[in-house]
């Protein structure tokens, strides 16, 4: 009878043992890193991103997101071409609340100069955001079932910032849908005006 | 042909496998039974909350208060839980339903709100939870780059709860803790009377 030594390269090398075929079912797929950057852009098949019929749901978590400019608005747009244009129609909500601190506050309040209606532009993720050493926005966006060729691309948002004036907390929420039929294969987040450092990490949801 | 035998030693000396590994990852699982507090620190009792994880989720599973009209709420520690004051800025709103279809609204809650405030933070505004057996509050608690030494630090919850008067109250309360300390502790507990039970769990999230 052969002797078989089962060893720890044999089994780093299996991709499955059974009916297990991953653990979790929350998958890490890419991190960027904005270092004084204009834009960070995640394209399905580049550089090792994910963003295809793999998932039917993908979440951007966005950390310490810090613009170069005070005052400006992070912001983002999806691509049906792989990225050669960022331009999907979308129609979309923004709601808010804000408290300064200084105890002033804001009821809930829809913000109409946010939102968009069948438009082209890029989608506000959270406006204000300031530029002091301390200051960013942190959140996250769900992206559902992108590679859809049937239905339109729903996504759902919400980001926590500290303002540009350095008084005030304020927590977004921005959902809304990409009114196309064609896959979406990459997403772009920018700032309206300026460079920004900050992590966008994108995971699939099994 | 070769016979391939498998024993539980050799499986269990195994340190990787090639399957993908889940992005989120469970730390700690507290469980309340009429417990004052619910405290994670970093390094006591299994606890990681530091620079391991960028993001950091904690789960509250049935918070069930041993005193009706409680509510819930929580503080972070710069000094490993001996002192859970971090000064605060914050935003509270609900969107609340009466059983009974007698009202139903969204609203801000000025009176749960903080302003650079060391008091506890309520994690969804005047939610009153009850304390009938079927009551309690279920939710999340995302907190962001808590040991940044740069940063301000990021908190967003989200929480449905069980109201006193049998309503229920979908929460939404943001902010930031305005230190750029490390933050290395977190303590949950009602405004009065204990957590008769339930789970809080603390998850990391990777990124890589």
């Amino acid at each position: 009878m052969a002797l078989i030594k089962l060893n720890n390269k044999a089994v780093s090398n299996a991709t499955a043992f059974g009916s297990i075929t991953a653990l979790g079912s929350m998958t890490f797929i890419k991190k960027l890193t904005a270092s004084s950057s204009a834009t960070l852009s995640f394209v399905d098949g580049t550089d090792g991103v994910v963003l295809d019929s793999t998932y039917k749901e993908y979440m951007f978590t966005f950390n310490n997101i810090n613009p170069a400019t005070d005052n400006v608005k992070f912001q983002f747009n999806m691509s049906v071409d792989g990225g050669s244009n960022y331009n999907v129609i979308k129609t979309t909500t923004v709601f808010q609340a804000y408290h300064q601190e200084s105890g002033a506050n804001s009821p809930v309040e829809y913000r109409d100069e946010k939102d968009l209606a069948q438009s082209t532009a890029f989608q506000i993720l959270g406006s204000g955001i300031g530029n002091g050493a301390d200051e960013c926005l942190c959140g996250n966006l769900q992206l559902f079932n992108p590679s859809s060729t049937t239905f339109v691309k729903h996504f759902m948002n919400v980001s926590q910032l500290y303002d540009g004036n350095n008084t005030m907390s304020l927590n977004s929420f921005t959902a809304g849908y990409g009114n196309t039929t064609s896959e979406v294969d990459a997403i772009r987040f920018q700032m309206d005006s300026g460079n920004f450092d900050g992590d966008i990490c994108l995971y699939g949801i099994a | 042909m070769a016979l391939v035998k498998y024993n539980n030693n050799s499986i269990s000396a195994v340190t990787a496998t090639g399957l993908a590994n889940g992005a989120m990852t469970h730390i700690k699982t507290l469980t309340a039974s009429s417990s004052a507090t619910l405290s994670f620190v970093d390094g006591a009792d299994s606890v990681v909350l530091d620079s391991t994880y960028p993001i950091y989720v904690f789960k509250f599973i049935n918070i069930h208060p041993q005193n009706n009209d409680a509510d819930f709420q929580f503080n972070m520690s710069i000094d490993s839980g001996s002192n859970y004051n971090v000064t605060k800025t914050t935003t509270i709103f609900n969107a609340y339903h009466y059983e009974a279809d007698s009202g139903a609204n969204v609203v801000y809650d000025t009176d749960s709100d903080l302003a650079q405030s060391t008091a506890d933070q309520i994690i969804a505004g005047n939610q009153g939870i009850g304390n009938d057996n079927d009551q309690s509050i279920s939710g999340q608690l995302f907190l962001y780059s808590p040991s940044s030494t740069t940063y301000v630090k990021h908190f967003i919850t989200n929480t449905n709860a069980s109201h006193h008067a049998d309503i229920t109250v979908n929460g939404f309360v943001s902010g930031y803790g305005n230190t750029t300390s490390a933050i290395n502790g977190i303590r949950f507990l009602f405004g009065s009377g204990n957590i008769d039970a339930g789970q809080i769990k603390l998850y990391g999230i990777k990124d890589s």
